[in-house]
């Protein structure tokens, strides 16, 4: 075999084609699923009421997300997003913590996802009715089709971006579609199928319902923010990963409160709270079977668009930490042909693997909440110090965002009343993760950053930051 | 091995999907590795945060595959 050695000067690099269509199917893909499922658990933990209030709050903090965000990726235009925000605004310490965060936040939504769409075909099995010569009712295994789902969309993103992300466009503005159809069909103008005025009930646990329904209200656009992780594939940064983004974040609150009002309009908290797939159980109440056909296709394309954007977005974060030695450059490496961090992907398929086959679905979920809850956090600092360095027209901007720092402060108290809401509920595993990341900060601090090559790390081409910083 | 005459459907569509997984995975590990061998290092890991656009970038689709 031949040795292809780089010439003088020569670079493979991620390939610039995705256009804003791709960077909205990022986000949204990676979230929509949060509408088929997910969301729902809000309503047992405080009631249809305190869902709505949730998802509204949960808005306000993604909308902050999504402003600030946009803000500062249209300045720092690297793959890694938010890992490389905080390299170069704060610090290398914070860096390495933000680049976990990413990789553990997608890479445990994956889990989730394949998770997911296992237990839907293993439904679907189950409905078939199928039995044995004996009588016996055969039973399809989940396992197979867990470990499939992962395995393929890792080999798609293997095989090159622009494919995926034009496969997440067409999947999840199915899922999308179907959402609206669905609302259409249960007629929201008139009370004839639609039961709010018997089925809202108030708030069953008070206002203390309200801040525990906020854990899983998050589901509702957790991982939006995952649209920078395709900051350099895509061919305007500055003008397309605003456009995506806030696109993304205005098409989830939608979809988000057509939801909430056709669920909790069709079926009691006591039912909705628990629900598996609440958009398909919605469909079946409508005795329709093309509905419940749209609906299903909807809530198998939604899961492997979350899946698919997040073996997209994890890989991005390794391989952005790789490149800066955070982590064995080995993993820095950008496939000649399909021009993809393509031992990225390969690393992080058993990880998932591991996690979506061994993992109970609420505990993965937790984690991931945790891991984006942290980042959440971490951008309300970042961005208060990146407009304190870089104020307004030292740098230029793709977008502004208003009343800086009015959605920093929302989003940091936001963010405080969901770790007491997740501490409701799993205050052991968030103990875990804190413990984890402390330990993890330990290695990079006393062994790893003695590799990194610390001039190398500031790439943007900004000027000396303000302050005595 | 299980007998294949002994299968019902919900076993062949297990089995189908582990296979599936299998030639998925050994695909991956095939191309990585193969293009590892192909390519040097320094070339593989080239790529540099914030020099994309001024950097002359190997496509092989439009360059002759450089191989």
């Amino acid at each position: 075999m031949t040795q292809t050695t780089a010439i003088h000067g020569e670079k493979i690099s991620l390939l610039r084609v995705l256009g804003p269509g791709h960077v909205w199917a990022l986000g949204v893909g990676i979230v929509l699923v949060g509408e088929y499922m997910g969301w729902n658990f809000s309503v047992g933990k405080g009631g249809a009421i305190a869902a709505l209030i949730a998802c509204w709050v949960a808005g306000l903090l993604y909308t902050c997300v999504a402003m600030i965000d946009s803000e500062v990726t249209s300045t720092v235009a690297a793959a890694g997003g938010q890992y490389a925000q905080a390299k170069h605004i704060v610090g290398p310490l914070m860096a390495f913590n933000v680049g976990l965060f990413l990789v553990f936040a997608y890479t445990m939504l994956e889990a989730a996802n394949a998770i997911t769409l296992g237990y839907l075909i293993q439904t679907v099995g189950g409905m078939m009715g199928q039995t044995t010569a004996g009588g016996e009712a055969l039973v399809l295994h989940d396992k197979p089709f867990i470990v499939l789902t992962i395995m393929f969309l890792a080999w798609l993103n293997y095989r090159g971006v622009y494919a995926t992300l034009t496969f997440n466009l067409v999947i999840t503005a199915i899922a999308f579609v179907a959402i609206i159809i669905l609302f259409f069909a249960v007629r929201p103008w008139s009370s004839d199928v639609l039961q709010h005025n018997e089925l809202l009930t108030g708030l069953p646990y008070g206002w203390i319902g309200v801040i525990a329904a906020l854990h899983f209200g998050l589901w509702y656009y957790l991982g939006i923010e995952g649209t920078c992780q395709a900051a350099e594939e895509v061919r305007s940064p500055a003008r397309s990963l605003p456009l995506g983004t806030m696109t993304g974040i205005m098409t989830l609150l939608i979809a988000a409160t057509m939801t909430w009002f056709i669920c909790a309009g069709l079926m009691p908290w006591e039912y909705l709270g628990q629900a598996v797939t609440p958009l398909f159980d919605a469909a079946r109440l409508m005795d329709s079977l093309p509905l419940m056909v749209l609906l299903f296709i909807g809530t198998i394309f939604s899961t492997l668009a979350s899946a698919n954007g997040c073996i997209n977005d994890a890989s991005r974060a390794w391989f952005s930490m790789a490149r800066d030695r955070y982590l064995p450059q080995w993993f820095g490496a950008v496939h000649p042909r399909y021009r993809t961090p393509y031992r990225s992907i390969v690393f992080l398929v058993p990880v998932a693997v591991l996690f979506a086959y061994y993992a109970p679905l609420d505990q993965v979920i937790t984690f991931s909440i945790l891991s984006g809850l942290l980042g959440y956090t971490f951008m309300t600092f970042n961005v208060i110090m990146f407009r304190r360095k870089w104020p307004l027209g030292t740098i230029q901007r793709g977008y502004v965002h208003p009343l800086h720092p009015l959605p920093a402060l929302v989003l940091l108290v936001l963010c405080a009343t969901t770790y007491f809401a997740v501490f409701l509920g799993y205050g052991t595993q968030l103990m875990a993760m804190m413990a984890f990341f402390i330990i993890a900060s330990l290695w990079f601090h006393f062994h790893r950053y003695r590799y990194v090559r610390r001039g190398d790390q500031f790439t943007m081409p900004w000027p000396r930051p303000l302050g005595d910083y | 091995m299980p007998d294949i005459n002994t299968l019902n459907n919900f076993q062949l569509l297990e089995y189908g999907a582990w296979a599936l997984c299998i030639i998925l995975g050994v695909w991956m590990l095939t191309d990585m590795l193969r293009t590892d061998m192909t390519y040097s290092e320094d070339l593989l890991t080239s790529s540099r945060e914030g020099d994309i656009e001024d950097a002359l970038v190997i496509d092989p689709t439009h360059q002759g595959g450089h191989r």
